[in-house]
């Protein structure tokens, strides 16, 4: 009842706007929705385009790095899951010569870096953090991964699934990062690791990943199937 | 009552001594896309905006474009955010072609020369003024100094929410686009201020038009005629 009248006020006072011109619900037709997702696509391709593999993205002095870093996702931080040391292993798949899982103990003696990068959400707000990882590229070096192909893809403890272009996945920035502020991750921050992706939107960023396979299909994405673009550059 | 003269002659036709506005095609088609344009990204930007608030207020739901709120939160646990930014980055393609393209035809066929300047900070004063007062003429066919500015203004504001909207869109690969802004927030108040000049602009536009309806049909069909009208509007 209290959300009938909602759109019964919200219709009436729509009238009158503006943005009438371009409707308030025509976003809700199959066909706009169609024609919004073919266009990108295009911006797909537009931003793939520009991406120069190379380019690092601006890094930042230490004291800017946030300590209490936010936590960002569509459930509360009190359910992340717990992945125990003990029992966790990184599952391999797809186009990857040596796709023996990995333990967290193996996953340290990778060599790691630590870079002080931004975190841009799709949303608009922006964070600087502390980040220290392996660089995900030596990683795919080191399991044998066919570089060649043209996505990785991420699958992760919460039902969470990503999937980044070959060409960001080897750029030097690109990591499975360990720490956060000089810290173990914590549980709610992806535990054992996230990909920080410094040349991509936060929601390209995965957390408490299980698998990562390679692969020439175009990974799916949480938020790309709900809308949302799927190269999302930045 | 004062009469108020403007910068240049009105163009009138010397036979029937009628005010005649014309608008080509090209110059048609490019104003109507890129009202198209800045409304669909005013309605999806607010959208945007109201993810993740810069101010302490959010722009009222019904005024913004990216499809039912409720529905979309039950469907995908999303504030029609997706959609709203997949209106603007289609929008913004819209907008930059038909931008160019005016900015480009105004230059070649030399109507920004012809009918936007001269114009100073004296001339804008004196037109300013009489308007305010409600004694500046509308001479259909014809800009004055204020409108001048304003036209100058807006096409300036664009050229803004481009910069600024390529610099959010992609701060690293266009860094160090942003630091011409004070860096990425400051690039997003940059945007916001701009689209709120649109706004006024906007605003202020159809007011006139309200009150000028013969330039709303030169806008569309090509070619409106009035007859001189006498002493202050």
């Amino acid at each position: 009842m209290e959300l009938e009248r909602r759109r019964l006020v919200g219709g009436s006072l729509s009238i009158g706007a503006l943005t009438m011109l371009t409707g308030c619900d025509i976003s809700d037709h199959d066909s706009v929705q169609r024609a919004l997702a073919l266009v990108s696509r295009f911006n797909d391709r537009v931003q793939a385009a520009i991406f120069r593999p190379n380019r690092l993205a601006p890094t930042f002095p230490e004291a800017d790095a946030v300590k209490d870093f936010r936590y960002n996702a569509w459930y509360g931080p009190d359910t992340a899951p717990r992945q125990s040391a003990a029992d966790y292993r990184l599952m391999l798949a797809g186009q990857i010569a040596d796709k023996r899982p990995w333990t967290v103990e193996k996953l340290y003696t990778l060599p790691q870096v630590t870079q002080i990068t931004r975190h841009v959400c799709v949303e608009g707000w922006s964070m600087i953090g502390k980040w220290s990882g392996a660089p995900l590229s030596e990683f795919l070096k080191r399991i044998g991964a066919d570089t060649t192909a043209k996505y990785v893809g991420f699958e992760c403890a919460d039902g969470y699934y990503e999937g980044i272009d070959m060409a960001t996945a080897l750029h030097p920035q690109t990591l499975m990062a360990f720490k956060l502020s000089d810290d173990i991750l914590p549980t709610r921050h992806g535990y054992p690791f996230k990909i920080r992706i410094p040349t991509k939107l936060g929601f390209k960023n995965p957390k408490f990943v299980t698998t990562i396979y390679v692969t020439n299909q175009q990974p799916k994405g949480f938020w790309p199937d709900r809308g949302y673009n799927w190269f999302s550059g930045i | 009552m004062t009469k108020v003269s403007t910068a240049s002659a009105p163009e009138v036709s010397a036979a029937s001594d009628l005010e005649v506005q014309t608008h080509p095609i090209a110059a048609r088609i490019t104003h109507w896309l890129m009202a198209l344009a800045i409304l669909t990204l005013i309605g999806s930007g607010w959208r945007i905006y109201n993810a993740s608030p810069i101010f302490d207020f959010r722009f009222p739901e019904a005024f913004t474009l990216g499809g039912d709120v409720e529905d979309s939160l039950a469907l995908h646990n999303d504030p029609g955010v997706a959609s709203a930014i997949a209106w603007h980055f289609a929008a913004m393609w819209l907008l930059a072609l038909s931008y160019l393209g005016f900015v480009l035809w105004n230059t070649i066929t030399g109507h920004f020369w012809r009918d936007f300047l001269p114009v100073g900070p004296v001339s804008f004063w004196r037109d300013f003024t009489a308007a305010a007062r409600f004694k500046l003429d509308h001479r259909l066919g014809e800009y004055n100094a204020v409108q001048r500015v304003f036209y100058w203004g807006v096409l300036g504001a664009v050229a803004m929410m481009l910069l600024s909207g390529i610099a959010i869109w992609k701060p690293v690969q266009t860094y160090p686009l942003e630091t011409l802004f004070g860096g990425f927030q400051g690039a997003r108040i940059v945007h916001f201020v701009f689209m709120s000049a649109i706004a006024l602009f906007i605003v202020i536009h159809v007011a006139l038009v309200i009150l000028v309806p013969k330039t709303f049909v030169a806008m569309t069909l090509g070619r409106a005629t009035a007859k001189p009208h006498k002493g202050g509007g």
